[in-house]
C-alpha cells in the first residue's frame, strides 16, 4: 500500500516534470534575435573533464574577446556549455539541452566518442558542428561537421614521415594505449606509414586504461629490442610516468610524442629535467613568442589560474573560425539553425584562419582541417621550435 | 460486473495490473505530448534510456528481489546484449534486409547471448554459496569490457576476420570494412530504438517476470531465497531453479542492452557506460524502487535517469542535488520513522475510511 503511495506520488512528480520542462522549454526557444546561440559540449566532470575544462575555457576567453569587441557584425554571441561526462548517452542528452535552448552552432564535442553519437543527432537536425579536438575520422563523416585538429591519421602519418625525413632513429618502439580511440589510430596509422617510409619499427607494446602505472614490462622491451626512439601516441600523465621510469632504468632513447604530450611540463611533482629532449609534434605550444599566443596565455591565466594546453587553444581558435564562417557567409542570427548551417558548410571551405594552432588553416569539404604540424623539443624546461 | 472482477482478483494479479496500467499510462501521456508538441528535445532524446534502464532494472530486481542473489554485473549483461546485436545489425546492413525484420531479430540476438552468458556464468558460481556471484559477476562485468576493447572483427570478400591483437593483423582486403573496431567499438549502428519498441519491451519484461513470479518454478525460486536448506528438504532443484532465474534476469538485461545499443551511432566500452558503475546504479534504482517491486524499479530508473538531466540549470551543484535526493529517497523508502509516517497518512488508508463510511 505504502508503495502505492510513493509510486503515485513519483509518477505525478514525473509527469509535472516533463510537462513543466516542455513549457519552460518553449518559452526559453530563442528568446530574441539579437545574439547568435552557440552550444558547446564537453566534459566538466569525470576522468576527462581536464580536457572539457580546457576546451570550454578556452573558447570562452575568444567570447568574451569578441563580445568586447562588439561582436560577429554587431550581434553578440551567447556561449552555453553543457558537461557530457564524456558519454556517448550524456552527451545526446546536452545537445537535445542546447537544443531546447535554442542553439545556433553547435562548438563541440570535445572527446571523440561522444562526438561519433553527437555529430550524429547534427546531421538529422542539419546543425553546423565544429569541433575542437575529437580527432577520429569517423567524427566528421557527415558533410556538416568540421575539425580544428588534426585527424588521428594525420598525425600517426606526420609524426612517421617527421621521423625519416629528419633520419632521427634507427629502431622505433612505440608505446601505446590500446583501449584508447586517439591513441590506437595514431598508432596504427604510424605503424602503416612507417612501413612505406622504411622505418625500422623493432616493439610495439600496448597498455590500457586500467593498467596505466607501470610501464616497465613495455620499457624493458624496447629497451631489449635496442630501440633508440620511442614513439609515444599517448597523454602526458602516462608520458610522464613513462620518462621517470626511463629514467630509473637508466634507458634513454629519443621520445616523441604527438600533440597529447602537450601539457607534459605543468605535470604536478614532475621533474620537468627528465623531459629534456623529447619531441613533440604539437600545433599549440604555449610558450610561443607570437602576439596571440602570449596574449591568449595571458588572460587564460589571469582568469582561471593556470598554463592554457593544446585543448584550450583549439577551443579558442574554433571559435574564432566560427565568426569568420559567419562573416563570409552573412549569416544572420535570425536564421534558423538548419539554414545557418547550409551557409556556413559552404563558407567554411572558403575561409582562412590564422590561429594560435597554426598559420592559415583551411578546411576541405570533407570537414578536414589542413595545417602544418610544428615539431618542438623541450630544451631547458621550455619547448623550442625544430626546423 | 468488471467491479465485481477486481474485486475477486487476487491481490498480485490486481498489483500486476496496476504495473501494465501505469505504463501504458505513461506512454498515452507521452505520445499525446510528443504529437502536440509539448515536449521538449531533451525529453524526447531521453525516452529511450529511460526504458533502457527501466528494462535493466526490472531484470536485476529478478535476480536480487526474487533469487536473492546480488548482482553485481548487469551492466555486463547490458554490454553482450548491444554489442551482439549491433555487431549483427552492422553485419546484415549491406545484405538489404528489411529493416524492422532486421530490428526484431537483433533484439531475439542480444536476449539470447545475454541469457547464454548468464546461463553460462551461472553453472559455476550459482552452485556456491555467499557472496560468491556477486564477486564473479562483478569480475564478468570488467572482463567484457576488456574483451571488447582488444577485439577486432572486419568483413571483406572473403568473410569474417577475427583478431585480438591489432587492426593491422586482420589482413583486410581492399573492400574491408571494420565491425568491431577495439577501442573504437563499433560505429554507425542505425537509429532503431523508438520509444514504442522500449515500452514494448518493458511489457514483455514484465509480462515474463510477473508471470515467473507467480508461478510454481516462482515459488520454488522465493523458497530458495528464504530457506535454502527447507527448499533443498522438500526436494527443490535448487541449481535449476537459480540458473533459471538469473538467465532469465540475464536475458532481459541484454533486451535493454540492445535497445541501448540502437539508440546511438557508437557503441563503446567504456566504464561509464558498461562499467562496475553503471552496474551499481542499475542496482541503486533496484534498492531505492524497493526490493522486489518491479514497479518502484521502474519509477526509481525513471527519476534517477531524468533527475541530472533536469537539474543542468543548476551547472555544478546538479551532482550535489542529485546524491542528496539519493539519501533522503533512501530515508523515505527505508527509515523506520518515515515507514510510520507513510502508513499513517497513507491514501489508501483515507480510501478505505471513505468507502466504510460509504457502506
Amino acid at each position: 500500500m505504502k508503495k502505492l503511495l510513493t509510486a503515485m506520488m513519483v509518477g505525478v512528480l514525473a509527469v509535472g516534470s516533463l510537462a513543466g520542462c516542455s513549457g519552460g522549454g518553449e518559452k526559453e526557444e530563442k528568446k530574441s534575435a539579437d545574439a547568435f546561440y552557440i552550444g558547446g559540449i564537453g566534459p566538466t566532470t569525470g576522468a576527462a573533464a581536464i580536457y572539457g575544462n580546457a576546451a570550454k575555457n578556452g573558447a570562452q576567453i575568444a567570447v568574451d574577446e569578441i563580445n568586447a569587441a562588439g561582436g560577429i557584425n554587431g550581434v553578440p554571441i551567447e556561449y552555453n556549455f553543457q558537461d557530457d561526462q564524456h558519454d556517448a548517452e550524456k552527451s545526446v542528452n546536452a545537445y537535445n539541452t542546447l537544443k531546447d535552448w535554442g542553439m545556433q552552432i553547435l562548438y563541440g564535442t570535445v572527446t571523440t566518442g561522444p562526438c561519433i553519437a553527437v555529430a550524429d543527432k547534427t546531421a538529422q537536425d542539419n546543425m553546423f558542428q565544429l569541433t575542437p579536438s575529437a580527432s577520429s575520422t569517423d567524427v566528421i563523416v557527415n558533410d556538416n561537421a568540421f575539425q580544428v585538429c588534426f585527424t588521428d591519421p594525420n598525425q600517426g602519418i606526420a609524426s612517421a614521415q617527421y621521423i625519416a625525413q629528419n633520419n632521427l632513429a634507427e629502431k622505433i618502439a612505440i608505446i601505446y594505449d590500446s583501449s584508447d580511440v586517439y591513441s590506437s589510430g595514431i598508432e596504427e596509422k604510424f605503424v602503416e606509414e612507417a612501413k612505406t617510409q622504411n622505418l625500422n619499427v623493432v616493439s610495439v607494446e600496448a597498455f590500457t586504461a586500467d593498467s596505466k602505472t607501470d610501464f616497465q614490462t613495455q620499457l624493458q622491451k624496447a629497451q631489449d629490442a635496442g630501440a633508440d626512439l620511442v614513439f609515444l601516441p599517448i597523454y602526458y600523465q602516462e608520458a610522464s610516468i613513462i620518462l621517470k621510469q626511463a629514467d630509473t632504468m637508466g634507458y634513454a632513447p629519443t621520445f616523441f610524442g604527438v600533440d597529447g604530450l602537450d601539457g607534459l611540463l605543468t605535470v604536478e611533482n614532475f621533474d620537468t629535467s627528465l623531459a629534456e629532449g623529447v619531441m613533440l609534434l604539437t600545433p599549440f605550444a604555449a610558450d610561443a613568442q607570437d602576439e596571440a599566443t602570449v596574449n591568449f596565455v595571458t588572460s587564460y591565466q589571469e582568469k582561471y589560474g593556470e598554463t592554457p594546453n593544446q585543448f584550450a587553444a583549439d577551443g579558442y581558435d574554433s571559435i574564432y573560425t566560427i565568426k569568420a564562417a559567419i562573416e563570409h557567409a552573412g549569416v544572420t542570427p535570425d536564421m534558423d539553425a538548419s539554414s545557418t548551417c547550409d551557409a556556413l558548410k559552404a563558407a567554411m571551405t572558403e575561409i582562412t584562419v590564422n590561429g594560435l594552432t597554426g598559420d592559415e588553416l583551411t578546411w576541405e569539404a570533407t570537414g578536414e582541417v589542413s595545417k602544418a604540424p610544428k615539431a618542438v623539443v623541450i630544451q631547458n624546461g621550455a619547448y623550442v621550435g625544430m626546423e | 460486473m468488471k467491479k465485481l472482477n477486481i474485486k475477486n482478483m487476487k491481490k498480485s494479479t490486481k498489483s500486476n495490473f496496476i504495473t501494465y496500467a501505469m505504463v501504458i499510462l505513461v506512454f498515452a501521456v507521452v505520445q499525446f505530448m510528443v504529437s502536440g508538441g509539448m515536449m521538449s528535445s531533451l525529453m524526447q532524446g531521453l525516452l529511450v534510456p529511460l526504458c533502457t534502464y527501466s528494462i535493466v532494472a526490472v531484470g536485476l530486481n529478478l535476480c536480487v528481489g526474487y533469487l536473492g542473489e546480488l548482482s553485481l554485473g548487469h551492466a555486463g549483461f547490458m554490454c553482450v546484449g548491444a554489442f551482439s546485436s549491433a555487431f549483427f545489425t552492422k553485419y546484415m546492413v549491406p545484405s538489404g534486409m528489411n529493416e524492422t525484420l532486421r530490428f526484431l531479430l537483433a533484439i531475439v540476438i542480444g536476449t539470447l547471448v545475454a541469457a547464454a552468458f548468464g546461463y553460462l556464468i551461472g553453472i559455476p558460481v550459482l552452485r556456491l554459496r555467499g557472496d560468491y556471484l556477486a564477486i564473479v559477476t562483478l569480475a564478468f562485468g570488467e572482463i567484457i569490457k576488456n574483451v571488447i576493447n582488444v577485439m577486432y572483427v572486419g568483413r571483406d570478400s572473403a568473410g569474417l576476420h577475427l583478431s585480438f591483437k591489432d587492426k593491422a593483423s586482420l589482413n583486410l582486403g581492399e573492400d574491408g570494412e571494420m565491425i568491431v573496431d577495439g577501442a573504437k567499438g563499433i560505429t554507425g549502428t542505425p537509429h532503431q530504438s523508438t520509444f514504442l519498441i522500449g515500452v514494448i519491451i518493458l511489457l514483455i519484461s514484465l509480462v515474463v517476470v510477473f508471470h515467473l513470479v507467480n508461478s510454481r518454478s516462482g515459488r520454488a525460486i522465493m523458497a530458495i531465497r528464504d530457506n535454502r536448506i527447507a527448499a533443498e528438504s522438500v526436494g527443490i532443484n535448487i541449481t535449476k531453479y537459480k540458473l533459471m532465474a538469473f538467465s532469465i534476469s540475464a536475458a532481459i538485461a541484454g533486451a535493454g542492452g540492445v535497445l541501448y545499443a540502437h539508440n546511438l551511432s557508437t557503441l563503446i566500452a567504456l566504464p561509464a557506460n558498461f562499467g562496475y558503475n553503471m552496474s551499481i546504479m542499475i542496482l541503486v534504482f533496484v534498492v531505492l524502487g524497493g526490493i522486489g517491486s518491479f514497479r518502484g524499479s521502474i519509477i526509481a530508473a525513471v527519476v534517477l535517469t531524468m533527475l541530472p538531466e533536469v537539474l543542468r540549470g543548476l551547472a555544478d551543484y546538479r551532482m550535489l542535488i542529485y546524491a542528496i535526493v539519493l539519501i533522503i529517497m533512501m530515508l523515505f523508502n527505508w527509515a523506520p520513522k518515515a515507514i510510520e509516517w507513510r502508513q499513517r497518512f497513507s491514501l489508501k488508508r483515507l480510501f478505505h475510511k471513505n468507502t466504510e463510511e460509504v457502506q
